[in-house]
């Protein structure tokens, strides 16, 4: 293994770049613009660097460790390393932000509503990159808390300094949910320490120790309770998502495309990493509950999404719907569901950014109006921004050939191999997908267009350039997500291995080639 | 009868009497000495004395002794909060010797005496006269802070007790500006806390008739060899708690508080805000760990409920307010909540965490008021929170910190308030306290939305016509908010040093 202390790099870099952007003078945006996309452009490449050494093979959970003491009274180190799911969500993280700073780029100068400097909503990027690389990188429980908590500032001041009218109540309301879950899980994070220091004679936080803890049931409840509830919040699941349309409809395009697209998987990939390995009882005896939380939340957010008047509010719907999926993949214990669920996050966040974005570009063409009914028959006007409108609301809907589709796909797939209902149910869920996806392209792209549209730009080079790696993607890992699942589906072994669930058979075959 | 006077280690409190000579001498330069040089003079004296304390404490560091036949005791957490009191005092007084923010001179009355209002004050004030009285008191009472901690029986600590408040009584009635509300504080703050201390020294008589002794480790023998329940210990026992809980502003005795922080000279609450809690818990911490360890089944279930009722309560009350200090104010109530979780622990670990607390409390508090000397309109400070609105587009330095003691006090990870919090709730679920820190929790979340209100006013409101400026202060003032920022940051980045502080220093000594 290379001695090179990759992650941590990997983490200092977009830090040491958000320093350096907030410190510019204020009267040149444009280099803040292009320090951010150079930092961000060096993290993508770094980050693919260490994805090409990442060994799929080895048999170690973590590769690229580094672990150092910290703050030893409370056994605390900083220790971080990957497993294939860390591995591609942190490529995500990567893969987007270069993108959002570019989409981005008049997003913030000529905008009464924000106040903020064009610098700072670029150094909060930045920040929020190294936050979000930290974040799936920790493999010290409290670590992962610090990243977890911290991160919450650049999110609330990208909210609460650029975000719509109303920004600051949506920004608080985020803080105050975000906090009430990380708070509760401080509480949680507590007892699993003192649970550690009982059975191991010294107190840590170490993942791997933690894994395999003996502990009463009732304390592993509780205990799971605690992380479960700041992970919901964050995902978030139905009933704990209201601060998410919120947010989504205050804030500007890339701060959505960050939280729904790459920090709100922190919430799922939490329950994957921390609460299964670690409460393996617990989960179980839980699994009924998450698992009706997921499908409430698949139907609820796909009814509400079906009526929603505003398109930002739609997609933050959708994405609650789709949350319901993935935590319903984790929850199932198969390896599949699992697989599928890790798929279906980096689809999702390529999904999420593409419609963010493309409606983005679409609504500072029309005054930032968000309504449906304020557009229509677009594709006659901009036929390149409703294309690229099209795919990204297919891939919302998880059309065949596109990488959404395989999550989608694994996740029913072992759904149905645990409980046949389940899967049943979760699959009349992508109908109604289908209808509010296809509801919104037919009203607002296609028909006679709209009076108030007339004379609208198509897409420029600029925000093509932004949106085509997302579209290549989706198609790439669509019809070949081999490279995908062989990174993720050892962790994912892992994983079922260390609370020792069993697949029911018959197994997907694990090359990823999909039956 | 024979009488042997008692043998006195006078190495072990020398920080002690360094500090009391240095106020004796304080008095004799303000009665003695010429207008001109006294200010200079005083400052030397009280940042001489109190360096020279904290050097003597650090020299000390080791010293493990029961002194004056059993009335003071020298242990690890006597040190530690002796040296946090004397630092924090050090950037208190720095903040006090502040002379270039008020355009007038500092911030101080010209003359205590003069009725506010009348044709005196003002001539005083035209004269540009300014007064050098609060440095002995501020002496006097930091010595009585360190007796409060040290003290190994009731009388030494009722002792000490006073020499720390009647100094801050005065103190707090000393302001420039909005002098009523000042005097009204102080008269007060005066009144309620002589009933409290008539509350401390009645407990004290009590259990001196239960136990036959007033030093703790004889009451704690006595404590644990009677057996049975018994009355008088109980109410004397309560009573004694009542006179400490006061001084810690816990519910439902913190009634004072909000009006002595807004009443006093802003530089005169971040002082008291910051040592009075760490003396005061010091004190508590002693005499229920060493005289009343014996009954903690009794006392842990009250601490209990008061640090409930405090947390809550504390929480609650100060999101309403729209007054800066008073929200401080409320704030610090609530962080009294919390310290009084790592105190119902009742372990090593609950020592060794609320000590940490208090150190990280104390820094943030004086952080914090230190930038409300500097935030002003025409009327002085301005404290009303509308007044704030936008300030971080104005001063993003000096919002920005204050943004970061903000955070630490909601306790955000990274910050010294977090690791606190973490001390004291990991000390409370080691002892089984599992609902009180849910309690904590929520109270947490509570106090996160005023906290994090203020920011919000800060950075995401425009500026208006009413908002205020920063005015830039001199050395003093700077330091001290640099010091507590630094220490705020640092204990919250890298605290195992002060960790392993605390945790060499949890045991107390009989």
């Amino acid at each position: 293994m290379s001695a090179f202390p990759w992650l941590t790099t990997l983490g200092l870099l977009p830090l040491i770049g958000s320093i350096v952007v907030a410190l510019l003078p204020k009267s040149k945006p444009t280099l803040a613009k292009q320090v951010s996309l150079v930092v961000s452009g060096a993290v993508l490449a770094l980050t693919i660097a260490m994805a090409l050494q990442f060994d799929g093979a080895s048999t170690q959970p973590f590769q690229f460790v580094e672990s150092y003491p910290w703050i030893p009274s409370f056994g605390i180190s900083y220790s971080v390393g990957v497993d294939g799911i860390g591995l591609v969500l942190i490529a995500l993280a990567a893969t987007l932000v270069p993108i959002v700073i570019l989409a981005g780029w008049r997003d913030i100068e000529g905008d009464q509503e924000s106040e903020g400097s064009v610098k700072g909503y670029f150094a909060l990027i930045l920040a929020l990159e190294a936050l979000m690389i930290g974040v799936f990188a920790a493999t010290d429980v409290f670590l992962f808390y610090v990243f977890f908590e911290v991160m919450l500032i650049p999110v609330y001041f990208m909210i609460g300094r650029y975000g719509g009218p109303q920004r600051s109540y949506a920004a608080i309301k985020f803080l105050l949910y975000s906090l009430l879950g990380g708070l509760f899980m401080l509480a949680s994070l507590i007892g699993l320490y003192v649970v550690s220091a009982r059975e191991l004679g010294s107190g840590t936080f170490d993942f791997l120790s933690l894994v395999g803890l003996e502990m009463d049931p009732n304390t592993q409840k509780m205990l799971f309770l605690g992380f479960f509830f700041a992970f919901a919040i964050k995902a978030p699941l139905w009933p704990f998502h209201t601060w998410l349309p919120d947010a989504a409809a205050q804030s500007k395009p890339g701060t959505s495309v960050l939280l729904i697209g790459v920090l709100d998987k922190v919430g799922t990939f939490g329950m994957i990493r921390y609460c299964l390995p670690i409460f393996p009882a617990a989960s179980e005896f839980y699994a009924p509950v998450v698992i009706g939380m997921a499908l409430i939340g698949i139907f609820y957010g796909a009814y509400v999404a079906l009526t929603a008047q505003d398109m930002r509010r739609l997609f933050a719907y959708s994405s609650m719907s789709h949350f319901g999926f993935i935590a319903l993949g984790i929850f199932v214990f198969t390896s599949s569901g699992q697989s599928g669920s890790v798929v279906y996050m980096v689809a999702h966040g390529l999904s999420t950014a593409a419609l963010f974005l493309t409606a983005g570009f679409l609504m500072s063409r029309r005054r930032d109006s968000a309504l449906i009914a304020d557009y229509g028959g677009v594709n006659k006007v901009a036929p390149v921004l409703a294309g690229f409108f099209l795919v990204a609301a297919l891939s919302s809907l998880a059309l065949p050939g596109l990488v959404s589709f395989v999550g989608e796909f694994l996740v029913l797939l072992g759904a149905f191999e645990r409980y046949l209902w389940v899967g049943a149910l979760g699959t009349l869920g992508i109908v109604i997908t289908a209808a509010y996806v296809l509801r919104l392209y037919q009203k607002s792209m296609t028909g006679p267009a709209n009076p108030s549209i007339e004379g609208m730009t198509d897409l420029k080079g600029r925000e093509i350039t932004a949106l085509v790696p997302i579209a290549a993607l989706s198609i790439t890992l669509g019809l070949y997500p081999a490279p995908l699942l062989n990174v993720i589906n050892p962790a994912v072994d892992w994983t079922m291995n260390t609370i020792s669930a069993v697949d029911p058979e018959p197994v997907v075959s694990s090359d990823g080639s999909q039956p | 009868m024979n009488y042997s006077p008692p043998a006195i280690d006078y190495v072990a409190i020398a920080p002690m009497i360094v500090i009391f000579g240095a106020a004796i001498v304080s008095v004799l330069v303000e009665a003695f000495t010429p207008r001109s040089v006294r200010r200079y003079l005083q400052l030397l004296i009280v940042f001489g004395s109190l360096i020279a304390a904290a050097a003597l404490i650090v020299i000390n560091a080791s010293t493990r002794v029961v002194t004056a036949g059993q009335a003071i005791v020298i242990d690890g957490p006597a040190l530690v909060l002796q040296g946090a009191i004397v630092i924090i005092a050090l950037l208190g007084a720095a903040l006090m010797a502040e002379r270039s923010i008020d355009s007038v001179g500092d911030a101080f009355a010209s003359r205590v005496s003069s009725l506010p209002g009348s044709e005196e004050e003002k001539q005083f004030t035209q004269r540009g006269y300014l007064q050098t009285e609060i440095w002995p008191l501020t002496l006097f009472a930091v010595l009585g802070m360190m007796l409060f901690v040290t003290s190994n029986d009731l009388l030494i600590m009722f002792i000490g007790l006073e020499i720390m408040s009647l100094p801050l009584y005065l103190m707090t009635g000393m302001a420039r500006r909005r002098r009523l509300l000042s005097q009204e504080a102080a008269l007060k703050y005066f009144l309620l806390g002589a009933f409290s201390s008539a509350f401390f020294l009645y407990g004290a008589a009590l259990v001196y008739g239960y136990a036959g002794s007033i030093t703790f480790p004889e009451i704690a023998q006595t404590v644990t060899s009677k057996p049975g329940e018994s009355l008088v210990l109980m109410i004397g026992l309560g009573m004694v708690l009542i006179g400490l809980l006061f001084k810690v502003g816990a519910v439902p005795f913190h009634q004072w508080v909000p009006d002595v922080y807004q009443g006093a000279p802003t530089a005169v609450t971040g002082f008291m805000a910051a040592t009075v809690k760490i003396a005061a818990f010091g004190a508590l911490l002693r005499i229920l760990y060493v005289a009343f360890g014996g009954v903690r089944w009794d006392w842990e279930p009250i601490i209990w409920i008061i640090a409930t009722l405090t947390m809550l309560v504390g929480s609650i009350l100060a999101v309403v307010q729209s007054d800066i200090k008073r929200m401080l104010a409320y704030s610090s109530v609530a962080q009294a909540g919390f310290i009084l979780i790592g105190v119902a622990a009742a372990s090593a670990a609950g020592i060794a965490s609320t000590m940490f607390y208090l150190i990280a409390y104390g820094f943030t508090t004086i952080g914090a008021f230190a930038i409300i000397t500097m935030v002003r309109d025409a009327g002085g400070e301005a404290t009303n929170l509308a007044t704030w609105s936008g300030i971080g587009r104005k001063s993003p330095v000096v919002a920005s910190a204050f943004a970061v003691f903000m955070l630490a006090l909601a306790g955000i990870p990274l910050t010294s308030g977090f690791v606190g919090k973490f001390g004291v709730f990991a000390a409370a679920i080691e002892a089984g306290m599992v609902w009180l820190v849910i309690v904590g929790v929520v109270a947490s979340l509570i106090a996160a939305f005023f906290y994090v209100r203020v920011i919000v006013v800060m950075f995401f409101a425009q500026p208006t016509d009413q908002t205020a400026s920063v005015v830039v202060p001199s050395a003093f003032t700077t330091v001290a908010l640099a010091a507590g920022a630094a220490v705020t940051v640092i204990l919250g980045v890298v605290p195992q040093p002060v960790l392993d502080l605390v945790a060499n220093a949890d045991v107390f000594i009989r």
